[in-house]
């Protein structure tokens, strides 16, 4: 099975060395026939304006909407990825770009500024024992819409939901040794 | 418990700008300007390199009135430069809260012998490095982010070819030598053992590594990623040319498709007159930024 990373801007070469460790096949996308071939896509943590800019340049966002709103492609977004994903941004610039694919509401930069990023030990849906969470200039979930699951949360709001075959954190599990989230996607994957 | 400020969370920062430019601005103007175009940062200064090099005499930090103002006009991170070993300039930029600081040559150095110890800080820093030893010098006192150090303000892409081509090379080299080999060139290179086995584990710089230092086009970009850079820092090319909106845009474009050339090809057009650009030998060895802090 492939599973792509969206190869735009950002942490993409983590998602990759974390999906080759999940045993899929791990791919870079760039653009839309590279995104034709995988069954699953993360988007990567980065900046949310440039990464929303470009793809909407080369045509990859409207790919990535209808494919996965036909329930042929499973989602991940990861930090700047849920601002991709959510469909409610309460403090975007202007024209922030957005695919809008899930029930979200989300926050940018929720707990402050880089000074104020953390790291910190969190339970995430039904993992047997904690996995840490690198937040960096995080943005958290303020409201969810109907049928969105909530997997995790921290006393500032909700960090983690799902729904279907969407898959959203606040923060990196690209950045730790754990591979425990992205085989949480490639089982999600499976099922597309 | 939340920890704020570990090594992961200040490396993670600079990983989340790989593929993206960096660019500078003195105006909230041009901040604007840089966020639209898809800049993943801005850097917040008084000056471009380029008049800071024309102006001559001390160039300091940056106003905290301006940073302020960069700060509450766009959404993506701002970082500003401190004095090299300036640990109260840098002090004042992580109370104002600024997302990253540049230690930087470009600024007159403000301790000839020593770097600030940027472990003691919660904000990351980057600095600049001509050659592995220098990059790894400036990691182990902290740094969370390397990039060439080029030769500022020049519009000359030569230096950042020569410092991004060295580094390369260096690693390299390390790949290719046993254990008590490596002993004798973390001597020479006045790094520790311990340093040179991570890199040979992991086969590159233990955190990300952009190119700075005289990239002024679309083309040049592109180079500095082809020859192996993570991002890109453009300093006075983009608002010392004839039409920056577009310049920015390009360059941006150019760091994206660095590998496609058809995609280079069309964003090169019609970007009007470049800034002009500074021959190295016109350079004299004082006027030569790269030199300091070593």
């Amino acid at each position: 099975m492939k599973i792509g990373v969206l190869s735009v801007q950002g942490a993409v070469s983590e998602h990759l060395d974390h999906l080759i460790r999940c045993g899929v096949e791990a791919v870079a996308v760039k653009n839309i026939s590279m995104l034709d071939e995988v069954r699953g896509l993360i988007l990567p943590g980065g900046e949310s304006t440039t990464i929303g800019k470009l793809i909407e340049i080369f045509g990859l966002a409207e790919s990535i909407k209808k494919r996965s709103l036909e329930g042929s492609l499973a989602v991940f977004g990861t930090c700047a990825g849920m601002i991709l994903m959510a469909r409610d941004i309460s403090d975007g610039i202007d024209e922030q770009p957005r695919l809008g694919l899930l029930d979200i509401k989300v926050k940018r930069n929720a707990f402050g500024r880089q000074r104020e990023s953390f790291e910190t030990e969190l339970e995430f849906d039904s993992f047997g024992y904690p996995l840490v969470g690198v937040f960096i200039r995080a943005p958290i979930i303020e409201k969810t819409g109907e049928n969105v699951e909530i997997l995790a949360k921290l006393p500032e709001g909700i960090i983690a939901a799902k729904k279907d075959n969407l898959l959203t954190t606040s923060f990196h599990p690209e950045l730790t040794d754990d591979i425990r989230v992205h085989q949480y996607f490639v089982e999600m994957c499976k099922r597309v | 418990m939340k920890e704020q400020g570990t090594f992961r969370v200040k490396k993670g920062m600079a990983q989340m700008q790989k593929g993206g430019v960096i660019m500078d601005v003195t105006t909230v103007e041009q901040a604007r300007i840089a966020e639209k175009a898809g800049a993943v940062a801005v850097m917040a200064l008084e000056r471009v390199p380029a008049d800071i090099r024309a102006a001559g005499g001390v160039a300091r930090m940056a106003d905290p009135e301006m940073v302020l103002k960069i700060m509450d006009a766009v959404t993506i991170p701002v970082m500003a430069k401190v004095r090299i070993g300036h640990l109260a300039e840098a002090q004042i930029l992580e109370e104002l809260g600024v997302d990253y600081i540049d230690e930087s040559e470009v600024l007159t150095p403000a301790d000839e012998q020593y770097h600030i110890n940027k472990h003691l800080f919660k904000v990351p820093f980057v600095c600049g490095a001509r050659n592995l030893g220098e990059a790894l010098r400036r990691i182990s006192e902290g740094a969370a982010m390397i990039r060439t150090k080029g030769e500022p303000g020049t519009g000359n892409v030569v230096e950042a070819v020569r410092h991004m081509r060295k580094v390369m090379d260096e690693i390299r080299q390390v790949l290719g030598k046993i254990d008590d080999e490596l002993v004798v060139m973390a001597k020479e290179m006045g790094v520790s053992l311990e340093m040179l086995k991570e890199v040979k584990n992991a086969g590159c710089l233990p955190v990300v590594n952009f190119a700075a230092g005289g990239i002024a086009s679309p083309a040049d970009a592109s180079l500095m990623m082809q020859l192996g850079s993570d991002g890109i820092f453009v300093g006075s090319g983009i608002f010392k040319s004839e039409k920056p909106e577009i310049v920015a845009e390009a360059i941006v474009q150019a760091t994206l498709h660095y590998d496609d050339p058809k995609i280079l090809a069309k964003v090169s057009k019609g970007l009007g007159e470049a800034m002009p650009g500074l021959e190295m030998s016109s350079l004299a060895e004082a006027d030569r930024m790269q030199e300091r802090g070593i």
